[in-house]
């Protein structure tokens, strides 16, 4: 292969590295209309009147939108596949709020300082209704928070505040861990943790000339926008396009219809271009995070230490709303039980309602959660039964060949599809980690009181796309000199997505890369792709773009047969071929174009697949515990993955090397914190700690290599995978070093001097 | 009335004194400034005031008197930052770029400051600009 494998640089880099103005607001807005919305200061109740009377008498304001100006509609906010898995619960503006931060109000002003000055001029009566804030609590509490839907499909029990259930069964989970040899068991947890792309939710819109509804946004999911907002303001597809610029990153927060619609409304009702971004304080308490779970795990084993039934109980707290509640949840289950081989399963999860912030799709979308708690207890299973934590994990891991039949049993808000394990290279991930991290040394090094150094293992598993439903296709035509335009609707969110597509076109039509001129994400003039989400762009739209290169590759090659009079023509050195004869592409597409046999060289192609090959991954850490104050310092991360083959390596590290600390800030530094009545208390990067330049532990990132048969060239997804693994991994070093074992994340100071019995 | 130097012109503001620079010039449409938390706390909006890299959102446009404001529009065909440029493209610095001008500007003011800096530099520099997607493991490589 000439140019996969290669580290082609990003064909977005000149653009970025030269601030061009590439982003949703960096046009020109003299005449938008600038939004802000009321949110919500109480966690739940009725709204018993708004008058907006004084807001609109302040100059400058144009409008203010609330309850009383839309019919009642519910939809859900999650940019999925249609029909959306998740609660019809959500209406543009309601008469019931359900956390602090709820949606009460828009003001459209001309300018920011003025809709933000109107905000307070609009007078809201509310009568306060009970709140639920723990999700122990939710299922079957006298308070309802959505009482009124009744007849969703999507809503799995409304009156007893259950958004979505998940079950599965395999075997006999009960009578094979009576029978087990050793059974051990554990209950973790996990808190609201936070997105935090730089660049906040954005979104522009306007009337085109032709009073089309135009709007500019920073999505995941543009395809998924249309729908979604046509659906709302019962406006037609035909008559809206979305395009999505650069934007500056998602890792999932995008992967929702957020304010487009608010937006949308303004300008439909106005006939303004509107604006609306988030500021930093409304993302952390108004936009999305990552669902907080309880996860109860017992597993047993036989007395050769392999796992004969796992037992997985999830409690899930969504929030207020339950976009993506019953797949997140599903993926939890999903990924942590294609993990281990294990004749019996059993699977209860319940997404429940509460009146905190809305939880969504993050970057893993609910295997963090479960590989911290299955990850942590494999951890305790070695320690228990006194084997290498490694080897506990390479006796139980699937091998190629081998069916994971929870992949058949639970899918995507259904059924999945039979499984068979064509690669993996886990094995060698945990082999290579070992060796990088001194792993068989480690025992021997002393330790210095009060600084005690550990390390930990933990290995994870995610997948390529969702199996059966994810399509993505692709439009390839030819210039006459030879450069290809390549659209997608695949979105790139800054992982270099457009860059690996381009790649993957090249490498077919044998072209360099610099031929390919990639054009995404804009409704009107690219195919339909479902968005980037669910590690799916490599795999699933690079699948329809190696599908169009080849159809196009084939009918030049036709066309190059036709031209020269002969027929078994091949590419030679960039040339078409045939005994003795050749011609050049460019000469191809100028005679298609303009003298003989005339038409346009292109092909499009749809790509969707029934297999979701997972990729691997093994991350170890090594940490410092200061046993005097309780901090921990994560020292050296070393994550090694298993993406089949690699498209672009230095991109792929990337990937890698931003994924850990947002794992690492989820472990030590990262959660939303509420006060008693609801109110978020962290909202600013001050008090909410990231990991920064100078946090950053030494981080080792490398491939093994497999070539999966499904893939585009042999690729695995790697968005998703290399975020699983630092969390459990840090835990479990922290029990290495100091003896102390947290099973509720994340680890603060106190957790440890408690665990050390020193407070 | 104030007057400052922007971008080597000689620039006069007798607006609302509340304004921040980072309004001011995302208002003129210098649009590699960006928006990120309004804290000081990102770096998204780094600029170069005296030759000092500042978070834009925390300047209030009165302050500026007689001070000289230098943004990446100014700066991108500079010796100093095409130098950066080059490397953060070669390492793969650049993931989303949203956050990259600020990082660039911060690392222009390093290297102005200093002779070639260590790593532990390096991490001081940028320490203030969040990056959600490198790590910041490629951009310190990239200047090392």
């Amino acid at each position: 292969m000439k140019v996969i494998g290669n580290d082609t640089q990003r064909v977005d880099g000149n653009a970025l590295a030269k601030a061009r103005s590439v982003f949703a607001d960096d046009i020109p807005h003299q005449d938008f209309l600038y939004l802000k919305i009321l949110n919500s200061p109480i966690a739940h109740g009725k709204i018993i009147s708004i008058d907006t009377s004084k807001a609109l008498q302040l100059a400058g304001v144009v409008t203010v939108l609330t309850h009383e100006d839309f019919e009642p509609h519910y939809y859900t906010t999650a940019g999925q596949g249609y029909p959306e898995p998740s609660p019809r619960d959500t209406r543009i503006f309601n008469p019931v709020v359900r956390f602090v931060g709820d949606r009460v109000a828009v003001v459209a002003a001309e300018s920011l300082e003025i809709a933000t000055q109107a905000l307070g001029l609009i007078e809201v009566k509310y009568s306060e209704l009970p709140a639920i804030f723990d999700p122990r609590e939710a299922i079957d509490n006298s308070t309802i928070i959505h009482p009124e839907i009744e007849d969703d499909e999507f809503l799995y029990d409304a009156q007893r505040n259950i958004a979505s259930r998940v079950t599965a069964n395999l075997g006999d989970v009960e009578s094979a861990l009576e029978s087990a040899e050793y059974v051990f068991s554990g209950e973790y947890s996990t808190p609201f943790v936070q997105h935090c792309h730089i660049e906040p939710h954005i979104t522009l819109t306007w009337m085109d000339e032709n009073e089309r509804l135009n709007i500019r946004t920073a999505t995941q999911v543009p395809f998924h926008v249309r729908r979604i907002v046509a659906e709302v303001l019962d406006f037609p597809i035909s008559r809206i396009r979305v395009q999505k610029p650069r934007i500056g990153g998602g890792f999932g927060g995008k992967q929702e219809i957020l304010n487009e619609e608010v937006c949308a409304a303004v300008t439909l009702k106005t006939g303004r271009p509107a604006r609306i971004e988030l500021s930093r304080h409304e993302e952390f308490f108004t936009s999305r995070s990552r669902h907080p779970q309880q996860i109860k795990l017992r597993i047993g084993l036989d007395k050769n230490q392999i796992i004969t039934a796992i037992d997985l109980y999830i409690l899930e707290n969504c929030g207020a709303y339950g976009p993506h509640a019953l797949t997140v949840m599903s993926v939890t289950a999903q990924k942590t039980l294609s993990m281990y081989k294990s004749p019996n399963i059993r699977l209860h999860g319940d997404a429940v309602y509460t009146n905190l912030s809305i939880a969504g799709a993050y970057r893993g979308y609910g295997a963090p959660q479960g590989f911290f708690a299955l990850e942590s207890l494999m951890d305790e299973i070695a320690i228990g039964l006194n084997i290498d934590p490694v080897e506990l994990r390479l006796k139980n891991v699937f091998s190629p060949g081998d069916e994971i039949p929870i992949a058949e049993i639970l899918g995507e808000g259904r059924e999945g599809y039979k499984t068979i394990l064509n690669t993996t290279g886990i094995e060698e991930c945990l082999h290579r980690g070992k060796e990088l991290i001194n792993w068989d040394k480690w025992a021997a090094t002393p330790k210095e009181d009060p600084l005690q150094r550990g390390i930990g293992v933990a290995a994870a598993c995610q997948g390529s796309g969702i199996p059966g439903i994810d399509m993505a296709a692709a439009f390839i035509k030819m210039n006459e000199d030879a450069s290809f335009n390549l659209l997608v609707g695949a979105t790139d969110l800054g992982t270099g997505s457009d860059t690996a597509l381009a790649q993957i076109a090249a490498e077919v039509l044998e072209v360099p890369v610099e031929k390919i001129i990639v054009y995404a994400s804009d409704t009107d003039l690219t195919p339909f792709d479902k968005g980037a989400y669910a590690s799916s762009t490599t795999f699933v739209s690079g699948g329809a773009v190696k599908k169009a290169a080849e159809i196009l590759k084939t009918q030049l090659l036709r066309q190059g047969e036709k031209l020269l009079g002969v027929s078994g023509a091949r590419i030679e050195n960039g040339v078409i071929a045939a005994t003795g004869k050749h011609i050049s592409y460019e000469d191809v597409c100028v005679k298609s174009f303009y003298t003989e046999e005339q038409m346009q060289p292109m092909a499009t192609a749809s790509h969707m697949s029934y297999d979701s090959p997972p990729p691997f991954n093994a991350t170890f850490a090594e940490v410092e515990v200061d046993t005097e104050t309780g901090i921990v310092t994560v020292q050296k991360i070393v994550s090694i993955t298993d993406s089949g083959q690699i498209i672009n390596p230095r991109m792929s590290e990337g990937q890698v090397e931003g994924a850990i600390p947002q794992s690492l800030g989820m472990a030590l530094s990262e959660f939303m914190i509420f006060d008693k009545q609801g109110c978020p208390v962290n909202t600013d990067f001050n008090s909410y700690h990231i990991y920064t330049a100078t946090d950053m532990p030494e981080i080792i990132a490398e491939f093994v290599h497999t070539t999966e048969p499904t893939g585009p060239f042999g690729a695995k997804a790697v968005a998703e995978i290399p975020i699983n693994g630092p969390a459990p991994a840090v835990v479990n070093a922290v029990y290495n070093a100091c003896g102390v074992r947290i099973r509720n994340l994340p680890i603060t100071p106190e957790k440890i001097l408690r665990g050390l019995g020193k407070i | 009335m104030i007057s400052f130097t922007l971008n080597n012109i000689i620039t006069k503001y007798d607006g609302e004194p509340g304004v921040t620079l980072l309004e001011y010039l995302r208002h003129r449409e210098i649009f590699s400034v960006k928006y990120g938390c309004d804290h000081g706390e990102c770096g998204a909006c780094t600029v170069l005031v005296d030759e000092r890299a500042v978070n834009s959102c925390l300047i209030l446009m009165p302050s500026l008197k007689d001070k000289t404001v230098e943004t990446f529009e100014f700066l991108n065909d500079s010796a100093e930052l095409t130098n950066l440029q080059q490397k953060f493209l070669t390492t793969g610095a650049i993931q989303c770029g949203y956050c990259t001008p600020g990082m660039l500007l911060s690392l222009v003011a390093l290297f102005r400051q200093n002779g070639p800096p260590s790593e532990q530099d390096v991490r001081e520099a940028l320490a203030g600009n969040l990056c959600r997607c490198t790590g910041h493991v490629k951009p310190v490589k990239a200047v090392l």
